[in-house]
């Protein structure tokens, strides 16, 4: 979530650092502009601060126990102090609980490599963690074939309800049940689809660990595996900018990079999962012309040259209001404005309309 | 239009008076007949012209309803039944006397005390909070105004400015009596202070500590109290909103709450110009879910908003910016009616109560194993054992009291040999509990520490609100090892565990609920290790509270072998001839506790 600052410039001191910072910046947004590392798994940038997850306390001068670093915003002359023993110690252990309720599968769970929990594990050295019992309930739902809910890893961190609630206003998702039963679902747990889901696969992209995951790419490859190409989304006017990644020459996913571009890493249900027609063998690849009733591979420039025969002469014929063009909201402004000037300077017609929507 | 409560011109009282408490507690034993039949046998007398009947709210001593009091001359009858109703109009109407078959006795050997304020339950009471509660009838704010409600609210709209009336309220020495005991006039300054076009004032009703009902008999028992200290509050800091969070399990309580708005309402002591003067204030009611959670001041707002109850991190705190982002000033209860007296009275008079850092009285809820169950109001600095011992009865029959969990499930337990322990803020957090909302839960040497930290932990992780780790899977972890414990599977190294995930959970959980859920774990530690490891190491229970831990015996020098326990068994467990005696096998038995209970010679014994 982007945060308005006034421009008043404060100092604080952090692991013994002098910085400036402005006024209504978090610490965790200081201590992240200056590449302090701090973890974190309930904190996402497009996201209101939570403090759920309690792994981003930090110790500050003049206040009381450890206050988490997303939630707290600096103060001119504040000290802190990000990493300590006691801070190690409290993260570790706070990870040791997240694991001894979690369906540890990292051998084939999609998120291996990308997943926030499996991260902050191996930068504490959580071996063989400390505390274990029961797990919480299992959910599993995967009824539609966009979106897999395994809740059986969900750490809740409520970024899916927040991100569903804060950015796309859907509201798909909220908290049910208390205490360690607590879990995001949906009204009475049904399926997406009956809970008005668009399947933009907003709460994918924000989900730390493997509790949600897109279903297209699963076991098609490893993060490790794939080859990522930054390209902009070829939907619509609005540019979004995405991270296709690839194995062996094939589209296997569709994501975008945080604090990137227009999107600032959110993506519609088309641009995350709208890229089946990449390697589909109905995807047209040239132009074709029928010709005695027969459609026929013809090169752009015979295709742009019969259908301006056609149209001049259907012009001539029956006058330019006998001609109509539809534009497309997968078209750029500019693409637009060219579109209208054809059919207006080229043609001599008003006869113009757009879909407006995609 | 306005109607000024020192010029409302009110009926004189009728010369005498019968008071019968119509709190919950009273009114389940039956109360509510016994009034109406005290009205008829008046009207059957024509005596409707020297007496009345008034339904009351909670006078306190609960465990002995249906109570009524007479007044003038304070006759304290409890448990009354309907049918002597008459009897007691009769004696009131003759001038006999009270009717001593009906007058409280300490024991059944005891004389009788005829009046109520000299039974030793009253005897070291001092009643601020619940000065009205048994007085007057809640759903009368007539009967309100004539015990001087809203004159401290009169006193502070004309006679006080804003910034005077906080002074007032911080000479008092008045501290929150719903948890971590701020200064209420600090909290008071600091919304004050906050810059905001709106500001409100909640009212903190959301009671949820088991085993803790002041709140709801100060709000059934006189709900103006609270109102006025509300408007007192709320032009202290500057607000022009109001709202009652009030669980929704107390319909007694939002009924009479709801009846008093409107009536203050119609009074001009709520609402537009109060008092006519340019002070605003409306109230409304909203009635929470009875999540224990919504009481943490973050998940009440949350709550008032519409949203689900969960904390969020504090600072920024809600006085400066609260419900719905504007500063927002909660008080709980017993804190404002507390405030409405301290105006009327002066912060002096507050200030003299009490002890150190601890001023005025406190409002306690007795419950478990003590002999007068109920709700007692005490000058703040008593020790422990008056409250329990010379308030309170001491135990239940002649058991030795073994501890008292003070503060609720975030409290802790304080053991027998600590009550001289004064009840004080710091004492109490010295020693490992603390204030609270102020209940006591009384236990024996048939308790089992283990099981009461257990007890308490299984509330608090079914309360907890799941949205921070060392809450949600901290408590989990703690309660599932506390729960092998007394199983009889406890492993070498469970109580370092819990020490381990306790402090964990103290210092990243996010609210107080998460914070202060190992308290009972920790107090019962450090004053009851040895009943820990007598669990873990000679799986052994002394209190025999433990089911896995403790067996059904029968005494072989006691039973008579009449079949009664062989019969009532379940399980087929027990086995004897008649006249012989008879044996239970511990591999059947499931400890039931039938037989015991059904021993006609209380041979069988848990042990």
């Amino acid at each position: 979530m982007t945060t308005t600052f006034d421009t008043t410039t404060l100092t604080v001191t952090i692991d013994g650092r002098r910085i400036a910072a402005r006024t209504g910046q978090t610490v965790l947004e200081v201590c992240r502009e200056n590449s302090i590392h701090i973890p974190t798994l309930c904190y996402d940038p497009r996201l209101k601060p939570y403090g759920g997850c309690r792994l981003c306390i930090v110790e500050i001068e003049g206040l009381r126990g450890y206050p988490t670093s997303c939630t707290t915003t600096v103060a001119d002359g504040m000290v802190v102090t990000t990493e300590s023993e006691a801070l190690f110690e409290l993260r570790r252990s706070v990870i040791e609980l997240l694991l001894s309720d979690h369906k540890v599968d990292c051998l084939t769970c999609q998120s291996s490599g990308q997943c926030g929990l499996q991260d902050t594990a191996y930068e504490h050295a959580v071996e063989m963690p400390r505390f274990s019992g029961e797990l919480h309930v299992e959910f599993i739902e995967s009824e539609n074939p966009l979106i897999a809910r395994d809740l059986t890893k969900c750490i809740m961190c409520g970024r899916c309800v927040r991100i569903c609630a804060e950015v796309e206003g859907r509201y798909v998702y909220g908290f049910t049940d208390r205490g360690f039963d607590s879990l995001p679902n949906t009204p009475y747990g049904v399926p997406l689809h009956d809970a008005y889901c668009e399947f933009c696969g907003q709460c994918v992209s924000t989900c730390p660990t493997g509790a949600l995951s897109n279903k297209l790419g699963k076991f098609k490859g490893r993060i490790w595996e794939v080859e990522h190409t930054e390209t902009t989304c070829g939907y619509c006017g609005v540019g979004c900018t995405l991270d296709v990644s690839t194995k062996n020459g094939k589209v296997i996913d569709v994501t975008a990079p945080l604090e990137r571009g227009v999107n600032g890493g959110n993506l519609c249900a088309k641009g995350r999962y709208g890229w089946g027609y990449t390697h589909s063998p109905d995807r047209l690849t040239t132009p074709l012309v029928r010709r005695d009733g027969e459609l026929v591979e013809v090169t752009w420039d015979e295709a742009i040259a019969e259908i301006a025969e056609r149209l001049t002469a259907i012009r001539d014929e029956h006058g330019p209001e006998s001609i109509g063009g539809l534009a497309s909201a997968k078209c750029t402004n500019e693409e637009n404005y060219l579109f209208q000037k054809v059919l207006r300077a080229g043609i001599g017609t008003h006869n113009i309309d757009h879909c407006a929507r995609l | 239009m306005t109607t000024p409560p020192e010029e409302t011109v009110i009926a004189p009282p009728a010369l005498v008076e019968i008071r019968v408490c119509t709190g919950t507690g009273c009114i389940a034993n039956g109360s509510l007949v016994v009034a109406d039949r005290l009205e008829s046998a008046i009207a059957q007398a024509g005596a409707s012209d020297r007496m009345r009947v008034t339904r009351t709210g909670c006078h306190g001593l609960c465990a002995q309803g249906p109570v009524v009091v007479t007044a003038p001359e304070g006759v304290f009858y409890p448990g009354v039944d309907p049918d002597h109703a008459e009897a007691v109009v009769r004696a009131l109407l003759d001038g006999s006397g009270p009717v001593t078959e009906m007058l409280y006795r300490e024991t059944p050997e005891e004389e009788p005390i005829a009046r109520y304020a000299d039974i030793p339950f009253n005897a070291r009471q001092h009643r601020i909070v619940l000065r009205n509660c048994g007085v007057i009838d809640p759903e009368d704010i007539d009967q309100a105004l004539r015990a001087g409600g809203y004159s401290g609210l009169r006193h502070a709209l004309t006679d006080l400015t804003s910034d005077g009336l906080i002074e007032e309220i911080k000479a008092s020495g008045l501290r929150g009596r719903g948890g971590a005991g701020f200064l209420t006039g600090m909290k008071w300054e600091l919304a004050r202070q906050s810059v905001g076009d709106q500001k409100y004032m909640i009212c903190n009703a959301d009671e949820g500590d088991p085993g803790a009902f002041m709140d709801r008999s100060v709000l059934e028992g006189d709900p103006h109290s609270v109102l006025e200290g509300m408007a007192i509050a709320a032009y202290a800091i500057g607000a022009s909103e109001g709202f009652v969070y009030c669980r929704a399990e107390y319909p007694l309580a939002v009924r009479r709450l709801k009846k008093a708005i409107a009536d203050a309402a119609a009074h001009g002591l709520l609402g537009d110009n109060i008092m006519d003067t340019e002070f605003s204030f409306h109230v409304g009611v909203r009635e929470g879910a009875g999540a224990f959670v919504c009481g943490e001041e973050t998940a009440l707002i949350a709550s008032v908003e519409g949203d689900r109850g969960m904390p969020r991190p504090r600072p920024p705190f809600p006085t400066t910016s609260g419900l719905w982002a504007k500063p927002t000033c909660i008080n709980n209860v017993e804190t404002l009616a507390n405030v409405a007296w301290v105006v009327a009275h002066g912060a002096k008079a507050l200030a003299a109560i009490g002890a150190d850092d601890s001023k005025g009285t406190k409002v306690f809820a007795l419950t478990g194993k003590i002999r007068h169950s109920g709700l007692v109001e005490v000058p703040l600095g008593l020790t422990i054992h008056e409250v329990i011992d010379e308030v309170g009865g001491g135990c239940q029959g002649a058991r030795p009291t073994k501890a008292v969990q003070i503060g609720g499930p975030s409290g802790g337990c304080i053991p027998a040999h600590l009550f001289d322990t004064k009840i004080q803020y710091d004492t109490l957090l010295a020693a490992g509990a603390m204030m609270g909302s102020g209940g006591m839960v009384v236990v024996d040497d048939t308790t089992c520490m283990v099981d009461l930290a257990r007890y308490f932990l299984t509330f608090t992780q079914d309360e907890s609100c799941g949205k921070c780790v060392p809450c949600r899977v901290g408590t989990k972890r703690m309660l599932e090892i506390i729960t092998r414990i007394t199983e009889g599977k406890g492993r070498d190294g469970d109580i370092e565990e819990l020490e381990r995930l306790a402090d964990v959970a103290k210092k990243a959980s996010l609210c107080g609920l998460g914070q202060g859920a190992p308290n009972p774990v920790l107090t019962t530690l450090r004053y009851f290790r040895d009943e820990y490891e007598e669990h873990i190491h000679e799986r052994r229970c002394r209190a025999a509270a433990c089911a896995a831990l403790s067996t059904y015996v029968i005494d072989a020098d006691i039973c008579k072998g009449c079949g009664v326990c062989k019969k009532h068994c379940p399980v087929s467990a027990i086995s004897g001839q008649i006249k012989e005696l008879h044996e239970i096998d511990p591999d059947i038995c499931v400890k039931c506790g039938v037989c015991e209970t059904r021993c006609p010679f209380d041979a069988i014994s848990r042990m």
